[in-house]
């Protein structure tokens, strides 16, 4: 144990070079190299011990069949048969050796890693729960604890350790949000995962759907925004405020025949769609139509929700929201005044 | 005609090669493809749906019906040659196998024509590959088509075993045999038990789109989670099926261009045992994100590092082969060479992938696409490469072109790196695997644009292997019987290509590399264990065709039976399993026949023999 130990040492210097040079890739929100909560910590580290390991590997494999392919190419004109060698025993205990002493190496913090991430926090009460729910081709959040229930953002107090109590409404989904965790499927058998992450700094973070689930696999994703204790709370106080209809009567009446037969805009929680409540507040529509006025990563959330709402199967083929103007038999006006009014239906 | 009612596994080996490399050009288009659809972000040269048709039968393509019947090709044009026979031990048997293989292969890809190819991924995870989620017959044709080819395969895995148990030369023993033939010996092991765990959830998964049964179904009882148990039972194991032969090419290689023996052979066969024993039992390291609980991550973490000690052996008894030797590099042995630092890459990473907690961050990502592609096709396909660049004179009596050969290398493993190293990148900033497409601005975009332009020059590196082929085809069959003149194996003592007995006198083998060992001591040939004699000779059939046709025949039949056709007479032929009935009738008429009339064969007499 004492020599895994010092061996794990020597290799430090090299995993902090390593942690330096990965830590410049990719998108601080995004990328499992630039991880943003204790969670992905742990996996990063892992993974900086597991490549530095690797490389070493690598680079003795390379050195010897670097210097075997140089020194003993055929020259022109060698005829004579070369020594036979049978094998050396003590060569080759020593390759059988090495590598059980670095899958040691790699195996007790692995062992280690793998109980901490089984700690989950459903039993604690300082914890946040939520359930999520995966939907092709959305994600549904329960707070179990506030009667809340959203879609798409999931919104958290920075710091504190969310318990997540994943499942799924169809098929094998898998939650994932690279930068604060790994992922953890969701399962149609009944049975629930449980897992917990915490993000320390307030921000928006990207989530993912990683487990092939249809054709908009690639389409269904959300985000997670990490906020102020404060801000939380008004979120949920906000959440909990009685639902807004549009204030065009005739229009409410559209919206409420058409639309809130499957969605839920207040406390109302029937229903098999995303639950719309304060939708001008999210950072998305339809968890892929990024909302951002300035046209960089995206589109005015108005401009969005017109997307979405003329054309639905356009932007996420294969999901079961009926066509507004096909199947619903909705007109352009109308279309755009429910789009209106969802873009102006925000949290305080 | 011949060709049809063949049994000899010389031609059969060449039909596996040119069935097996029909397939593989699918895959491979279906590859370039996705690729394409790939190179930029919110690309709309494939919808969805198509993208998952494609991604799906790009992956069983290639497994099932790319890499394996090669292998099957050069197991069959080389083993029965390596240990000193003049067949395998069943050759009705091996030609029933490759036509059950190209009928059930043929069935798969039908799916493209017939109304939806399978959608839900190579491994048809439950739900999704359910009728309620995956509507048209496409999953129908995966778990059809699968099964009849899946037949094959394990028909001709325990071909392999009884010949290599049974048929070896006097004097070789376990311990003298060629390293490729202690690899094939232990693949056809592994397809013995691996593949009836695929059969298995095959009929299970038939049943429950066919027959409403309701094995997966969660609503009435069934657990989706069995099915992942039950494929990857079978499908770790698989990838030692694939990568195991591929060793022993290697093995084979890499020695005869060093003019060395290879170096620890008593270390090579026992690590070729510990990997497929190891391999039998890491399975759920394919399932860690499934919530299995840390006690069982635990364990399939540390089994699963463990497959590093012995491969780690065979990385290093390959590169001190080498050493002290006079290393040639014609183009097989580039490939070989090539293969050590590609595989040994694919290697680490699954060392990586192994620990379950940064598995978490890993699985289902570009991360795992790069490493598996860095075993399959970095290993495997480098492997095959290099034996079928190695064995091409002995199947055909023509060396392939080795500038075009080493043209083939160059921008094939350019090609492949290109496409694979910075997929590890993107798989670690986040992009998930089985995407149609990926939203801009996630610096996703180079490294995609990169990997589309890598695939693009493997598919340059194939064109000019077909070149190759072609150019060779129309020259002269003149080569020698030990072409690279360094030949150790009994194969390179008899003539290129083999006459349809093999040897006319079966060899005395004295030793492992049984020719090698011969030349040291001075001898031109073996000295035979027998004196020149009559040679038994199994006849030519038709029936391994036909009971192919018929399973053919019963699995369209059986999976139509619920539809509603058009026409009257098509509903009742396929509603009333008539259809079905009318190919069973076949398959199982045919096996009558085998039955009832006794085929004793036939003899080449001594004067014929040596009248040539």
């Amino acid at each position: 144990m004492m020599k895994t130990w010092q061996a794990g040492k020597r290799l430090l210097p090299m995993t902090a070079a390593l942690g330096l040079l990965l830590a410049g890739c990719g998108r601080e929100d995004l990328s499992v190299l630039r991880p943003q909560g204790p969670a992905a910590e742990s996996s990063f580290d892992l993974m900086k011990l597991a490549i530095t390991i690797m490389i070493v590997v690598l680079l003795i494999v390379y050195s010897i069949a670097a210097y075997v392919l140089i020194r003993f190419r055929r020259k022109p004109g060698q005829r004579e048969i070369p020594e036979q060698v049978e094998g050396n025993f003590k060569l080759e205990v020593i390759w059988t050796v090495i590598p059980l002493i670095l899958v040691v190496i790699l195996a007790v913090p692995t062992v280690k890693a793998v109980f901490a991430a089984g700690n989950d926090h459903s039993n604690d009460k300082n914890a946040v729960k939520v359930k999520v729910t995966g939907h092709q081709y959305w994600w549904e959040f329960e707070y179990t604890d506030y009667g809340v229930k959203t879609a798409q953002d999931l919104v958290i107090p920075a710091g504190k350790d969310i318990a997540f109590e994943l499942s799924t409404a169809d098929v094998l989904h898998s939650f994932w949000v690279p930068s604060l965790a790994g992922k953890m499927d969701t399962n149609p058998d009944g049975t629930v995962n449980r897992f917990s992450f915490s993000a320390p700094n307030e921000g928006v973070y990207r989530g993912k759907c990683a487990e092939l689930c249809g054709p908009s696999h690639g389409f269904m994703e959300f985000k997670v925004k990490s906020v102020s204790e404060a801000e939380f709370e008004q979120w949920l106080a906000s959440m909990k405020a009685p639902a807004v209809l549009p204030e065009d009567p005739q229009l409410a009446e559209t919206f409420k025949s058409a639309c809130l037969s499957c969605h839920a805009i207040g406390d109302g929680t029937m229903g098999s769609g995303p639950s719309l409540a304060g939708i001008g507040s999210r950072e998305s529509v339809a968890g892929i139509l990024l909302n951002d006025d300035t046209g960089v990563d995206g589109a005015p959330i108005l401009d969005n929700l017109k997307t979405w709402l003329h054309d639905p199967q356009s932007v996420k083929p294969g999901n079961y929201m009926p066509d507004p103007k096909k199947d619903l038999g909705l007109t352009d006006e109308e279309i755009d005044g429910i789009a209106e009014y969802l873009a102006g239906y925000t949290l305080d | 005609m011949d060709w049809i009612t063949t049994v000899d596994h010389k031609k059969i080996a060449i039909l596996y090669l040119w069935a097996g490399g029909f397939f593989f050009g699918i895959g491979g288009l279906e590859a370039i493809l996705i690729r394409i659809q790939l190179i930029k972000p919110m690309n709309t040269f494939l919808d969805a749906q198509t993208f998952n048709e494609l991604i799906t039968m790009h992956g069983t393509t290639m497994i099932f019906l790319g890499v394996m019947p090669v292998i099957f090709a050069l197991m069959n044009a080389v083993i029965p040659l390596q240990i000193g026979a003049r067949d395998v031990a069943f050759p009705f048997l091996n030609a029933l196998g490759f036509w059950t293989f190209l009928f059930g292969g043929l069935l798969l890809n039908l799916s493209w024509v017939m109304g939806g190819a399978p959608d839900a991924g190579w491994t048809s995870y439950t739900p999704l590959s359910s009728t309620t989620y995956s509507a048209t017959h496409g999953v129908d044709f995966y778990t059809i088509g699968l099964q009849i080819a899946g037949l094959g395969t394990l028909i001709g895995g325990i071909n392999f075993l009884a010949t290599i148990i049974t048929m070896r030369a006097p004097g070789m023993s376990y311990m003298r045999m060629p390293m490729f033939a202690w690899t094939t010996f232990i693949t056809s092991a592994i397809i013995l038990f691996a593949f009836p765990a695929i059969t298995v959830g095959l009929v299970l998964l038939t049943f429950d789109r066919i027959l409403e049964a309701n094995f997966f179904n969660p609503l009435t009882g069934g657990n989706p989670v069995l099915w992942q148990h039950i494929f990857w039972i079978f499908g770790h194991p698989e990838v030692y099926i694939l990568i195991l032969p591929a060793f022993g090419i290697i093995s084979e290689v890499i020695p005869t261009f060093s003019r060395k023996r290879l170096f620890g052979y008593s270390s090579m066969v026992f690590a070729t045992i510990l990997i497929a024993f190891l391999g039998f039992m890491v399975w759920a390291h394919h399932m860690f994100t499934t919530g299995l609980g840390p006690v069982a991550n635990a364990l399939f973490s540390v089994s699963t590092m463990l497959i590093a000690v012995p491969t780690g052996i065979k990385i290093f008894n390959w590169l001190f082969t080498m050493w002290g030797g006079q290393v040639r590099f014609t183009t097989p042995n580039l490939f070989a060479v090539g293969f050590i630092p590609t595989f040994t890459m694919g290697g680490v990473t699954g060392v990586m992938l192994a620990s379950a907690p940064a598995d978490f961050q890993f699985h289902d990502t570009y991360f795992v696409v790069a490493h598996f592609h860095y075993v399959i096709v970095g290993g495997l396909v480098l492997g095959l490469f290099s034996g079928l660049h190695y064995w091409w004179p002995k199947m055909f009596g023509r060396m392939l072109s080795e500038t075009l050969g080493k043209w083939t290398f160059w921008t094939f493993i350019i090609g492949f790196h290109l496409t694979f190293f910075v997929q590890h990148f993107l798989g670690l900033m986040g992009m998930q695997r089985r995407v149609f497409t990926y939203l801009p601005n996630q610096q996703f975009d180079t490294l995609n644009l990169v990997s589309t332009i890598g695939a693009g020059l493997m598919g340059v590196g194939m064109l000019i292997f077909l070149w190759n082929i072609f150019i060779t085809s129309r020259k002269p069959a003149d080569a020698a019987d030990d072409p690279w003149e360094d030949g150790r194996t009994l194969e390179w003592t008899i003539p290129s290509p083999p006459p349809e007995y093999n040897f006319k006198q079966t060899p005395l083998v004295r030793g492992i590399d049984a020719f090698w060992k011969e030349k040291l001591a001075g001898h031109k040939s073996m000295t035979p264990s027998e004196p020149v004699g009559s040679i038994h000779m199994p006849s030519a059939t038709i029936l391994p065709f036909l009971m192919s046709v018929g399973i053919f025949i019963a699995g369209l039949g059986f999976m139509f039976s619920r539809d509603t056709f058009g026409s009257d007479v098509l509903s009742f032929l396929f509603n009333n399993y008539i259809v079905t009935a009318l190919g069973l009738v076949i398959t199982f008429g045919s096996m009558l026949m085998r039955s009832l009339f006794d085929d004793h064969g036939w003899h080449i007499e001594p004067e014929e023999l040596e009248g040539r």
